[in-house]
């Protein structure tokens, strides 16, 4: 029996009618049709998947989606100011080459906002702990890494965050 | 994943009510982590999954330096990890619950969710026996209490009768004199399971052990208290002969078994180094 779920999504009231054998993961692509949060496992070994759910990252796939009553979450597709404007973190990923196929992309700028927004100058080292969970098959990460720095420094020296 | 029955018990009576009445096909779901992983790949049928996060109290999380540490069973992985009282006071439990999985799995797995797990390797477990933890248990009477090393009965099994729920988990405070340590052994440094763990909670003066405890993760069905290697040092000074003896003594207690991750040898091995190694950090580690 499907049951009405609401939440806030990229800052938009949402009712989705999911069974509660949906993950939020399945209900943001299908019902919310937003499908820029992938799925790649489906197990929580990943992160293409994650999302921010009440100011935390998490594995969507790993979340049911009736759990999500009353929660505020954040997609990739809520990150740009407009709709032609790529958010900081995501011009840095392009300048940086921090993405080829993208199917990570997602889930790694999503985990870098929340690591961004909890520590505004993370070492490489506290980048890579963060980015543990995120899995990319294509950049061998340093590119990753490097795009994530070059936006902590420049939110820096913008001052704001 | 297959359709299941939901429930959201507003109170740990109708929870424990809701779990005796449904028994073997019904599940608590805490963080979820683990059960919605078993339950997409059909390693554990569950026809009824009961969430207990609607039920009042069971993130409380308390530290006071004369009771020690207290925390309810909906308290995250994360929030143990980045809590400054547990980072200050049980520096090994800090350490092993920042090698749990990912960020975002630590934001939703619980700690009382992966020890009723009960995995011979979970990463939780061994420091927490280390430091003499124990468990409130609810079975619709009053709370028990169960010392954390006697809950396990197996891999995956618990002394935990359907309608039991673990309500949450407390530690004593750490003594004057007390030095800990957490040493996870695997093939890669993130998502990784333990091939051995060991941590050792030490109370020690100039080089004398005092007391001491050190649990093994991985070796054996369960978690288990090295006895005889504590017994050995207790009351003696610690010096690299009786290291030694020390780490040739957890050896023999280990009993592990070969699978994909190591084979039983290796593991046997670990056990001796590491078992040194964690004693001699947590003697470096006193405060
Ligand atoms: S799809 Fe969720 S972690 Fe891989
Ligand atoms: S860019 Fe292809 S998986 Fe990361």
């Amino acid at each position: 029996m499907n049951r009405l779920v609401s939440m806030t999504v990229n800052g938009e009231a949402r009712e989705l009618a999911v069974a509660p054998n949906r993950t939020l993961l399945d209900a943001l692509r299908n019902e919310g049709s937003l499908t820029g949060t992938k799925k790649g496992c489906d197990v929580g070994d990943c992160g293409a998947c994650t999302v921010i759910m009440d100011g935390r990252p998490v594995n969507a796939c790993l979340v049911l989606a009736i759990e999500a009553e009353g929660a505020t979450i954040e997609t990739i597709e809520g990150l740009q100011p407009s709709y032609d404007q790529p958010h900081l973190l995501q011009q840095k990923f392009m300048e940086h080459g921090g993405a080829q196929c993208g199917f990570c992309t997602p889930g790694i700028i999503m985990m870098a906002k929340a690591l961004l927004d909890e520590n505004p100058d993370p070492s490489e080292d506290e980048i890579r702990f963060a980015l543990a969970g995120n899995i990319c098959r294509c950049t061998g990460y340093t590119k990753i890494i490097d795009a994530v720095r070059a936006t902590a420094e420049e939110l820096r020296k913008a001052g704001t965050l | 994943m297959k359709p299941f029955e939901y429930y959201e018990p507003a109170s740990l009576a109708e929870a424990s009510d809701l779990l005796r009445r449904l028994g073997k096909d019904a599940s608590i779901i805490a963080g979820g982590t683990d059960l919605l992983v078993e339950m997409k790949e059909e390693l554990r049928s569950v026809l009824h999954v009961v969430n207990i996060k609607k039920i009042p109290n069971l993130r409380n999380f308390t530290y006071d330096p004369a009771a020690g540490l207290r925390f309810g069973a909906l308290v995250t992985v994360r929030e143990v990890e980045t809590s400054p009282h547990v980072i200050g006071n049980y520096p090994n439990l800090a350490k092993a619950v920042s090698l749990l999985g990912s960020v975002q799995v630590r934001n939703r797995a619980t700690i009382v969710g992966n020890i009723c797990r009960a995995s011979p390797s979970a990463d939780t477990i061994p420091p927490l026996i280390a430091d003499g933890a124990s468990l409130s248990v609810y079975d619709g009477g009053a709370d028990r209490t169960i010392l954390l090393e006697d809950f396990f009965t197996g891999p995956g099994r618990t002394v935990l009768s359907p309608g039991d729920i673990v309500t949450g988990i407390s530690l004593p405070a750490p003594g004057p004199t007390s030095g800990r340590a957490y040493i996870k052994h695997g093939r890669r440094k993130a998502m990784e399971l333990a091939t051995v763990g060991v941590a050792v909670s030490i109370e020690h003066v100039a080089g004398q052990c005092s007391d001491v405890r050190i649990a093994l993760g991985a070796v054996a069905p369960t978690v288990i208290r090295a006895r005889r290697t504590e017994d050995l040092l207790r009351g003696r000074r610690i010096d690299a002969a009786l290291l030694a003896e020390a780490a040739e003594s957890a050896m023999q207690e280990a009993t592990p078994i070969g699978n994909v991750r190591a084979s039983a040898a290796y593991r046997r091995d670990m056990v001796g180094v590491l078992t040194r190694r964690a004693i001699g950090y947590a003697m470096g580690g006193a405060r």
